[in-house]
């Protein structure tokens, strides 16, 4: 199956092996995987903080880049949530808000594309480790994705899933807000690391850069040894 | 008719302090652990006994819908429910803003000559100051819910919508009682009621004037009703020889058969239970001198910014809420710095998008910024209100509305997006821009200048080291590896 790949402009200049993670992880359940660099964004961070015609101005680009017929994967919920909601920009009747309800269906988040798409089960992964899952919030609350990264992890020989009580609650990233407020940004994510930290981990894992640099960022400013992964890190390691 | 919001239409108001406010309640450990336990408590509880609801999202989809259809003809629905009251010898007030609210129940006091007023829990009476303005003619208004009791003691405000002393130990009350009362200092919460109890029931009998809130008013037979725990409104209401009931405009329902789906959705969100204690259903005054219950009866429906909200398309569910509390006991931004920090009436994440509508966008800029959009609270509103969406509509309108605000936030999402909407200027940009974030995120002197200096660098690192950007970007790679 041929899929579009849309990396997030995060992967894309910070951590691009996520990237190349992914393209594998995809490639191993048998997918061709079409990377259109006309992408840039998908208008998140303007969108979320309220300027709306900038965020217009880059979710058109999105459009332009994610044209076509091909389902289009998402190595972050959040990202993907903003992708499927990008009509909610443009006025009802434009031609723009047609072609953002006529990609909302083709969007998918990663874990929930190789479970709920592909019907994979299992992926062969060398990764070891004692390992906790993080429900970034607009994957969770947003797409509903809860069990298929679950299921993707358990299935791994090496992975060691352990549960947080605080596993659903958020890190406290929120975008701007992490910058806007810190101390009380810092304050949520201490809240998940205090807990997650007792458990003896070796890494954190989610299907979420942004909020993988809020936990890491803390983590390491706590002197922690706990690592933070991407979901597809792990499936592709 | 649409009424402005105003900064006035709030009793007492300092939304654009929270940030600082908020530092302030991070640094103050006792509260932090005193809601952490109070809003696990009731969290826990409402997850129990919905355990045993298997059908409670239809139950919310129907009270959304119910909801949506009140707001959707209000006015029909208003003019339904004034009819009925007045047949019934209910006196129905008006008032546009607070300051007409507070007239009303002044001229209602006056009138009496009440002196003492006792009064059960009620937010909008809260919104509107009343205690305040009673108090300033020399009236003595007395809460009778205990939580609000406790609050009134120590001269604060509520900082939860049902859990007035959320923000206070059990410890603190005790040497509360101990200063303000003298009773013993380690009094435990049984003998803490017992104290009040005992003060209040004198005064319900001395009490000319009682006055409550309402859950629900039920334009029908122009009913209404309060629900509560403590049977503090049933005596509020039935002691004193007038009672007066303050509403906000949106607490309509058309019909008796809409509670059905409200008795079930607003006790389990609220407190975690099937039903509350004690539901009192009004419908006009004593109708022979055999009769129990006040000889007047008085409804205020109250305005203050509602009808500008209903007139907002994005907006206009904001009016839907039934003031569980729910949002804010799961609202992770809300356990950790409570409800005074929003400095607001109404905290928490329905807090953070009624308050900018009753008062002004400019009156509460940070409001809808309190927020890591997380959903939590979406996911638990028993009549699903899109809380999320409506703090994005509300950070939009304080972009639009305060065009001078923040000005290099600005220029930096302008440049930003001129980038990103070209595949060019993206690449030049990101390609120039990674090498300085590298060196901003490295631990030489340039670095730790930048993240002094530069605004959101300085933000982040503040207690979180900044991550490095990449040397080549994904896309580099990949057009590599195609070639
Ligand atoms: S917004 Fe919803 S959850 Fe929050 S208080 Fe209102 S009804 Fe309850």
């Amino acid at each position: 199956m041929r899929v579009s790949l849309f990396v997030t402009c995060l992967i894309d200049q910070l951590r691009p092996e996520v990237g190349e993670a992914t393209v594998a992880v995809l490639e191993r359940a048998g997918c061709e995987v079409h990377f259109d660099p006309r992408q840039t964004c998908c208008g998140q961070p303007a969108c979320n903080s309220g300027y709306r015609e900038d965020a217009r101005a880059v979710a058109r680009q999105a459009l332009e880049a994610l044209e076509g017929d091909d389902p289009v994967v998402v190595p972050s919920g959040s990202c993907a949530a903003q992708l499927v909601h990008l009509a909610d920009l443009f006025e009802e009747g434009s031609s723009e808000h047609a072609r953002a309800k006529a990609l909302a269906p083709r969007v998918h988040e990663l874990s929930s594309f190789l479970v709920d798409e592909l019907g994979v089960e299992s992926l062969p992964s060398g990764y070891r480790g004692r390992v906790t899952w993080h429900d970034a919030c607009h994957g969770l609350r947003d797409l509903g994705t809860r069990d298929q990264p679950r299921r993707l992890l358990r299935a791994v020989e090496g992975v060691d899933l352990v549960e947080m009580a605080s596993c659903e609650t958020c890190c406290g990233f929120g975008g701007t807000f992490s910058v806007k407020m810190p101390e009380l940004s810092v304050a949520m994510a201490d809240r998940k690391l205090d807990e997650l930290e007792q458990a003896g981990l070796d890494a954190v894992v989610s299907a979420d850069l942004s909020c993988l640099m809020q936990l890491g960022g803390r983590l390491q400013e706590r002197g922690s040894s706990v690592r933070t992964l991407h979901l597809a890190e792990v499936l592709a390691g | 008719m649409k009424l402005p919001e105003t900064a006035s239409n709030m009793a007492h108001l300092n939304a654009n302090a929270f940030g600082a406010a908020a530092r302030a309640a991070l640094e103050d450990q006792p509260l932090r652990s005193a809601l952490a336990k109070a809003t696990d408590t009731f969290a826990d509880r409402r997850g129990r006994v919905l355990d045993e609801m298997p059908a409670w999202e239809e139950l919310r989809t129907h009270g959304n819908a119910i909801k949506a259809e009140a707001l959707s003809r209000l006015d029909h629905h208003l003019a339904h429910f004034v009819r009925e009251a007045e047949a019934r010898g209910t006196k129905v007030h008006f008032a546009r803003n607070r300051a007409e609210a507070c007239q009303v129940v002044e001229g209602l006091a006056d009138r009496l000559g009440a002196r003492t007023i006792v009064k059960s829990k009620s937010m909008v009476t809260e919104e509107i100051g009343l205690n305040a303005a009673l108090e300033a003619r020399g009236l003595e208004p007395v809460e009778t819910d205990l939580g609000e009791w406790i609050v009134q003691l120590a001269g604060e405000t509520p900082s939860h919508i049902i859990v007035p002393a959320i923000h206070k130990s059990k410890d603190e009350i005790a040497r509360l009682f101990q200063e303000k009362l003298g009773t013993d200092g380690d009094l435990d919460a049984e003998e803490l009621t017992a104290v009040a109890r005992k003060i209040l029931r004198g005064t319900y009998l001395e009490a000319e004037l009682g006055i409550s809130g309402v859950n629900f008013a039920i334009a029908e037979t122009g009913s209404f009703l309060v629900l509560e725990n403590e049977g503090n409104a049933r005596l509020s209401t039935s002691l004193p020889r007038v009672h007066l009931a303050v509403m906000g405009l949106e607490k309509l329902l058309p019909r008796w058969q809409d509670l059905e789906t409200f008795l079930r959705l607003l006790p389990r969100s609220g407190t975690g239970q099937h039903l509350t204690s004690y539901q009192s259903i009004f419908t006009g005054p004593k109708q022979s001198p055999e009769d129990e219950g006040p000889d007047e009866v008085h409804v205020l429906i109250l305005d203050n910014g509602r009808s500008a909200v209903l007139e907002d398309d994005v907006a206009r569910e904001t009016l839907a809420c039934i003031r569980c509390g729910a949002c804010l006991n799961v609202c992770p931004v809300y356990r950790q710095v409570g409800g005074h920090a929003y400095g607001s009436v109404y905290p928490g994440p329905i807090g953070a998008i009624v308050t900018p509508q009753l008062v002004g966008t400019e009156s509460a800029v940070p409001l809808p910024s309190a927020s890591s959009l997380c959903g939590a609270c979406r996911d638990v509103c028993p009549v699903k209100i899109d809380i999320p969406r409506i703090l994005l509509h509300l950070r939009g309108k304080v972009v639009e509305r305060m065009p001078t605000r923040a000005p290099l936030e600005r220029l930096g999402f302008r440049m930003w997006s001129l980038a990103a909407r070209s595949p060019r200027a993206w690449r030049i940009a990101t390609r120039v821009g990674r090498p300085l974030a590298r060196l901003a995120a490295s631990p030489s002197g340039v670095g730790r200048l930048a993240r002094r200096l530069v605004p959101p660098l300085q933000g982040w690192t503040h207690g979180r080291a900044l991550p490095r950007a990449a040397k080549v970007s994904f896309r580099e790679r990949y057009a590599r590896r195609e070639a």
